[in-house]
C-alpha cells in the first residue's frame, strides 16, 4: 500500500475549500441579471383549486411574474413520472396518477406546488406569494395508508381505486404457507417503520437560466444525478431538448436520496426563466424541505416466521403496507419492492419466503428512497422477528442467528438475490468480542443497582449495492440502465483528469477516486483532478445513490485506467524499444522489467501527445472511455450491538455503546469508510430514538415542519462509534468493492430497538422509541 | 431602509439594507461571504454561526441593523492567509466534515467553545456544547475529535497561533 494508494487513510482533498468558507453550492451561485422565486404552496391536504388570482401579486413591489399550472401546461411543460414500472400480481401497470409541476385543479397535499412568483428579491417574491390569491375548496384527507385503502376513504386519484397503486408480491406463497403449516413455532410480530424526513443540511435549491441569444437552457441544481435530471427533464418534461440543457450539480450539501429526484422546483424555474426573460433561483426554506422532500420508510407489515423443532427457520411470510404519498415521485415504485423484499431473506438460510406489499396513495408529501431505500425496512422486519424468536424459544439471539445463518456461498435466497460472498460469522464475533458481550450480565446488574434498565440488541443486516446490472433491472421495471461511466484524460504534462458520471456530495469522491489513479498509475493524488456534476463536461452518467460510487462509478475509472495503461505501455515499449509485454508501471514511471531501462510517466504522456515517435497506425493522445455494467449486486453486510440504559423515572434511553464490524469488501480509504458508517449509524439511531414525520390525522397538516418538532439527532443524543471492518473482497467488479454509504442506516436501528426491548420487556415498542413512549409502556406494564 | 456600517474580516463596510435584513443575508448577498450559510429557519441548526464582537452568534438570529458598529469576523476570515486555523486543520486531519455545509458554523462555533474553556474540553462537554450546531453526515464522531484535537492543540501552541496548512 502506498501513502497515498488504495487502503491509504488520506486526508481529503476537498476539505480545503470547505474548511475556508470556499464551497460553491447552489444558493452560492450569482448569475447577472438573476432575480428570486418563491412558491405559492396549497395549505390544505386536499383541496380543489376553484380560481387562482394573481392580479394583487403582480402590482406588488418588484414583482416580475407570477406563474401558474394553466400557463405551464398550455407551453406543453409535462408530468412528473416514476421511473420505474411496477405490475401487480394480476398483470396490471401500476396506477400513476397525474403530477403536474404546478397544481392545475386539484392539491394532494400540504406544500403541493400552485404557482411561483418571481421578484427581484427574494422577500419580495415571498410578499407577492401571500398576495396570490388561491379559492379552494377543501376535501377530505387522509394521511395513513392503512385507512387509506379502507372503504369510504378519501380517493386521491381516478386511476387509482381505493387508492391502491399496485398489490405485488414476490416468492411462493404455497411453499411459505406449508413451511407455516407445518412449523414446530411460528413467531409473528407487527412491525412499523416510521417516516422520516431526510434532512440534508443544504435545503433544496435551483437556479434556471434561459439563453434567448443561444437558444440555451443551464439547470444548476442540487442534484445527486445531474445526467438523469437532465434527461428526465428533457425527454418527460419537455423543458428543453438534451443537447440544449446543461445541468450542472456543484457542491450538494448532502443528499441521503432525496436529492436523487426532479422536483417540480426545478422544471418550473427553468421553464419561468423562459417565460420571464431572466434567471431564476430559488432555494427552499427549512420548512419547504420538510412539506415537499421525499420523505422515506412507512410501511406496515405483518410477519409470520416458521422454525422447526430444531430452530432452523423454515419460512417467512409477510404482508406490508407502503405509504407513496400524493405522487409517486421517480424511484418511488422501486423502493417497497425491488430495493425491499429482495433482502427479506436477510442473513438466512430461509427455503421459503413470499412477501405480498400494497402501496397506497395519501395526502402527504411522495415518498421515495431514503438512506437505505427499503433496505432499512426488510432489515428491520427480518431483524427484530428473529431477536423475537429467539426470546420466545428461550435460545440465546446470537446462537438462534447463528444456526441460521448462511454459509455457503454463491448463495441463491428465494427471492431473487445471489449473495456471490461474506462472513456472517466473522462479523458476529468480531462485534460480540468489541462489544464485550460475555461482560454483559455484571453490567445489567450494575445498571440495577442503580436503579436503571440496561439491554442489549443484535441486527445482522445484509444489503444490496452496487445497483445494477442493466439488464436485470431492465426486466425488472427500471427505465433507466444503471451501469456508470468514466473518462481517464492524461495531459501532456502528465497530470490526469478523471471524469465520472457519480456525483459526490460527502463521500469524498475527490480523494478516493485520485487514490485509485496513484496505485495504477504512481502519480499523486495532487496531479489527479476528479471532475463532476456538469452535463457539459461530464459524458452520461447515472449518479451517485445506493452506495454504488465506488463498485460501479470506480470500476467504470478501473476499466478507463485499463485502457489508459496499455496505450501508455504500447508507447513506453516503442520508446525504449522492448516487447510491450515487458513493461511494468511502478511508482509514476514505466520501466522494462529486469533492467534498468524506465521512461518517467510524464515523458510518456507528453509523447503520446507529441506523436513525433509513436508505433505505427497510433492515434496521438493518451485519452480513455469506459463504461462499466455491473454483473451483479454486492452485498455488504455485518453485525450491529447496541446496549442502552434506560432511566425507569424519565424514560430517556442513553446508547452507552455502539459497536459496528462490518464486511465492506475492498476499501479504498478507511477513514472515509468509518466516516460513513458513523453517519448511517447516526441516522439509524435517529430513526429509532428520535426522529418521526407527523402528519395531523384529520387536517393532514405535517406537525413536524421545523427543527423545532422534528428532533434530529445532535451531538449529545449520540456516543463515540466502535467500528471495524473484517472483510470478504467482492468478487463481481474488479476492485473488490461492496460499498458503505448506507449500511450504517440499515443495521442500526433494530440492534436499537432490540436493545431498549431487551430492558424494559415491552416487544410491541414503536420507532421513535421517545422517553414518553418507554416510560408509559414501562408504567403500563407494571399496572397489568 | 437602513445605513449599516461594520467590521466584517477587519475590512470596513457598509451599505444600505432593508431593515428585515438579517446578518446571514447581509453577508452572504450584499458582501458575497457565502461560506456562511443558511441551513434552517428557526436558529437551530447553526450553519450560520459568525463571531460578533469576539461571541459566536447565529448569524440569522440577528438583524444586520443590530451588528451596526461591531466587528464579525466569518469562516472566510478565520484563516491567517494560506495559514489555516488549528480548528480549520483539525476538521481536515480529523475527517470531520462531509458534505461541508454545516462545517463553517461548526468550526466558528468550535473556536468560541474553546476560547471559553481555557481549561481544556472533555467530550461530555464538547457534544453538550455543539447542541446548537447540527450535522447530518458525521454522526458527530468526528466532530468530537476534532473539537478534543484542536483544544490541545490550542492549548499547547501559544494560545491559538496558526498553524502552517496540512
Amino acid at each position: 500500500m502506498g501513502v497515498e494508494g488504495i487502503g491509504a487513510r488520506v486526508a481529503r482533498k476537498e476539505d480545503r475549500r470547505f474548511i475556508t468558507g470556499a464551497g460553491r453550492y447552489v444558493d452560492d451561485m450569482v448569475v447577472p441579471g438573476m432575480k428570486h422565486a418563491a412558491f405559492v404552496r396549497s395549505p390544505y391536504a386536499h383541496a380543489d383549486i376553484k380560481k387562482i388570482d394573481v392580479k394583487a401579486a403582480e402590482a406588488m413591489p418588484g414583482v416580475i411574474g407570477v406563474l401558474t399550472g394553466k400557463q405551464l401546461k398550455g407551453d406543453g411543460i409535462g408530468n412528473l413520472i416514476c421511473g420505474w414500472m411496477i405490475h401487480s400480481k394480476d398483470g396490471s401497470p401500476m396506477k400513476m396518477g397525474a403530477w403536474s409541476p404546478l397544481a392545475v385543479d386539484r392539491v394532494r397535499y400540504v406544500g403541493d406546488a400552485v404557482a411561483i412568483v418571481v421578484a427581484e428579491t427574494k422577500g419580495q417574491a415571498r410578499d407577492a406569494a401571500e398576495a396570490v390569491e388561491v379559492v379552494y375548496k377543501e376535501k377530505k384527507a387522509v394521511t395513513d395508508a392503512v385507512q387509506a385503502l379502507k372503504k369510504g376513504a378519501p380517493q386521491l386519484h381516478p386511476e387509482a381505486e381505493n387508492n391502491l397503486i399496485f398489490d405485488w408480491e414476490i416468492g411462493d406463497a404455497k411453499a411459505t404457507d406449508e413451511a407455516i403449516a407445518k412449523a414446530a413455532h411460528v413467531t409473528k410480530v407487527h412491525i412499523v417503520n416510521n417516516r422520516l424526513i431526510p434532512n440534508a443540511m443544504e435545503p433544496r435549491a435551483a437556479l434556471g437560466h434561459y439563453n434567448k441569444a443561444e437558444d440555451h437552457y443551464t439547470c444548476w441544481t442540487t442534484s445527486q444525478n445531474p445526467h438523469v435530471a437532465r434527461l428526465v427533464m428533457s425527454a418527460f418534461y419537455n423543458v428543453a431538448p438534451e443537447n440544449k440543457l446543461r445541468v450542472i450539480a456543484p457542491d450538494v450539501g448532502g443528499g441521503f436520496g432525496s436529492k436523487i429526484y426532479i422536483y417540480p422546483e426545478e422544471i418550473v424555474c427553468l421553464w419561468a426563466s423562459k417565460r420571464t426573460g431572466v434567471p431564476v433561483k430559488w432555494v427552499a426554506d427549512r420548512t419547504e424541505s420538510f412539506l415537499t422532500d421525499a420523505h422515506g420508510r412507512d410501511h406496515v407489515s405483518e410477519v409470520q416466521l416458521a422454525l422447526d423443532k430444531n430452530n432452523k427457520v423454515i419460512g417467512l411470510k409477510v404482508d406490508t403496507i407502503a405509504n407513496l404519498g400524493a405522487y409517486m415521485s421517480l424511484f418511488s415504485s422501486s423502493v417497497p419492492t425491488y430495493l425491499y423484499a429482495t433482502l427479506l431473506s436477510g442473513q438466512y438460510d430461509i427455503p421459503a419466503i413470499h412477501a405480498n406489499v400494497r402501496t397506497v396513495y395519501t395526502n402527504t408529501a411522495p415518498v421515495d428512497a431514503y438512506r437505505g431505500a427499503g433496505r432499512p425496512e426488510a432489515c428491520y422486519l427480518i431483524e427484530r422477528t428473529m431477536e423475537t424468536a429467539a426470546r420466545e424459544l428461550g435460545m440465546s439471539p446470537a446462537e438462534f442467528r447463528r444456526i441460521n445463518f448462511i454459509t455457503q456461498f454463491p448463495h441463491q435466497t428465494p427471492v431473487i438475490m445471489n449473495y456471490d460472498t461474506g462472513d456472517f460469522g466473522a462479523s458476529l464475533n468480531a462485534a460480540m468480542k468489541e462489544a464485550d458481550y460475555a461482560g454483559f450480565p455484571k453490567r445489567r446488574e450494575a445498571a440495577k443497582k442503580r436503579g436503571k434498565l440496561r439491554g442489549i440488541g443484535f441486527s445482522c443486516y445484509i444489503e444490496a449495492c452496487g445497483i445494477a446490472p442493466s439488464k436485470a433491472v431492465g426486466s425488472l421495471g427500471a427505465g433507466v440502465g444503471l451501469w456508470e461511466s468514466a473518462e481517464v484524460r492524461v495531459n501532456a504534462v502528465g497530470t490526469i483528469e478523471v471524469l465520472t458520471g457519480s456525483h459526490s456530495h460527502g463521500q469524498g469522491h475527490e480523494t478516493t477516486f485520485a487514490q485509485l489513479v496513484n496505485q495504477r498509475l504512481g502519480v499523486p493524488i495532487d496531479s489527479v483532478s476528479i471532475v463532476h456534476g456538469d452535463t457539459d463536461k461530464v459524458q452520461m452518467g447515472m449518479g451517485t445513490y445506493g452506495s454504488r460510487s465506488g463498485a460501479v462509478g470506480m470500476s467504470a475509472i478501473s476499466k478507463a485506467l485499463d485502457k489508459v495503461e496499455a496505450k501508455a505501455k504500447k508507447i513506453a515499449a516503442h520508446l525504449m524499444e522492448a516487447d510491450e509485454a515487458d513493461i511494468v508501471i511502478e511508482n509514476g514511471e514505466l520501466k522494462v522489467a529486469g533492467t534498468d531501462k524506465s521512461l518517467p510517466w510524464f515523458q510518456v504522456a507528453l509523447a503520446s501527445y507529441t506523436a513525433h515517435n509513436l508505433p505505427d497506425g497510433m492515434e496521438p493522445g493518451l485519452k480513455e472511455t469506459a463504461f462499466y455494467d455491473p454483473s451483479n449486486f454486492t452485498f455488504p453486510a455485518g453485525c450491529y450491538i447496541c446496549e442502552v440504559e434506560i432511566d425507569p423515572d424519565t424514560g430517556v434511553t442513553e446508547i452507552v455503546q455502539f459497536v459496528a464490524a462490518d464486511d465492506f469488501g475492498n476499501i479504498i480509504n478507511p477513514m472515509i469508510v468509518e466516516g460513513q458508517v458513523h453517519g448511517g449509524v447516526a441516522q439509524g439511531i435517529g430513526q429509532a430514538l428520535l426522529e418521526g414525520c407527523r402528519y395531523d390525522a384529520d387536517s393532514g397538516q405535517l406537525v413536524t415542519a421545523s427543527y423545532m418538532d422534528y428532533t434530529m439527532p445532535r451531538a449529545d443524543d449520540l456516543p463515540s462509534f466502535k467500528v471495524s471492518t473484517s472483510n470478504t473482497p467482492c468478487p463481481g467488479n474488479p476492485l473488490g468493492m461492496k460499498g458503505c454509504g448506507e449500511a450504517g442506516a440499515i443495521g442500526s436501528p433494530p440492534a436499537v430497538m432490540n436493545a431498549i426491548t431487551d430492558a424494559i420487556g415491552d416487544n410491541d415498542l414503536t420507532m421513535p422509541a421517545t422517553p414518553l413512549k418507554v416510560w408509559a409502556s414501562l408504567k403500563a406494564m407494571t399496572r397489568h | 431602509m437602513s445605513d449599516v456600517s461594520l467590521v466584517v474580516n477587519g475590512r470596513k463596510v457598509s451599505g444600505t439594507v432593508e431593515d428585515r435584513t438579517l446578518l446571514v443575508h447581509f453577508l452572504r448577498e450584499n458582501l458575497e461571504l457565502t461560506g456562511t450559510h443558511v441551513g434552517c429557519d428557526t436558529s437551530q441548526c447553526g450553519a450560520c454561526v459568525v463571531h460578533v464582537d469576539g461571541k459566536a452568534v447565529k448569524s440569522c438570529t440577528m438583524l444586520a441593523v443590530q451588528a451596526s458598529g461591531s466587528e464579525v469576523t466569518t469562516i472566510e476570515g478565520l484563516a491567517n492567509g494560506a495559514d489555516l486555523h488549528p480548528v480549520q486543520v483539525a476538521f481536515k486531519e480529523n475527517h470531520g466534515l462531509q458534505c461541508g455545509f454545516c462545517t463553517p458554523g461548526m468550526i466558528m462555533t468550535t473556536v468560541d467553545m474553546i476560547t471559553r474553556h481555557p481549561e481544556g474540553l472533555d467530550e461530555t462537554t464538547v457534544r453538550h456544547e455543539l447542541e446548537g450546531n447540527i450535522c447530518r453526515c458525521t454522526g458527530y464522531h468526528n466532530i468530537v475529535k476534532s473539537v478534543l484535537a484542536a483544544s490541545k492543540t490550542m492549548a499547547k501552541g501559544s494560545k491559538g497561533k496558526a498553524k502552517k496548512a496540512a
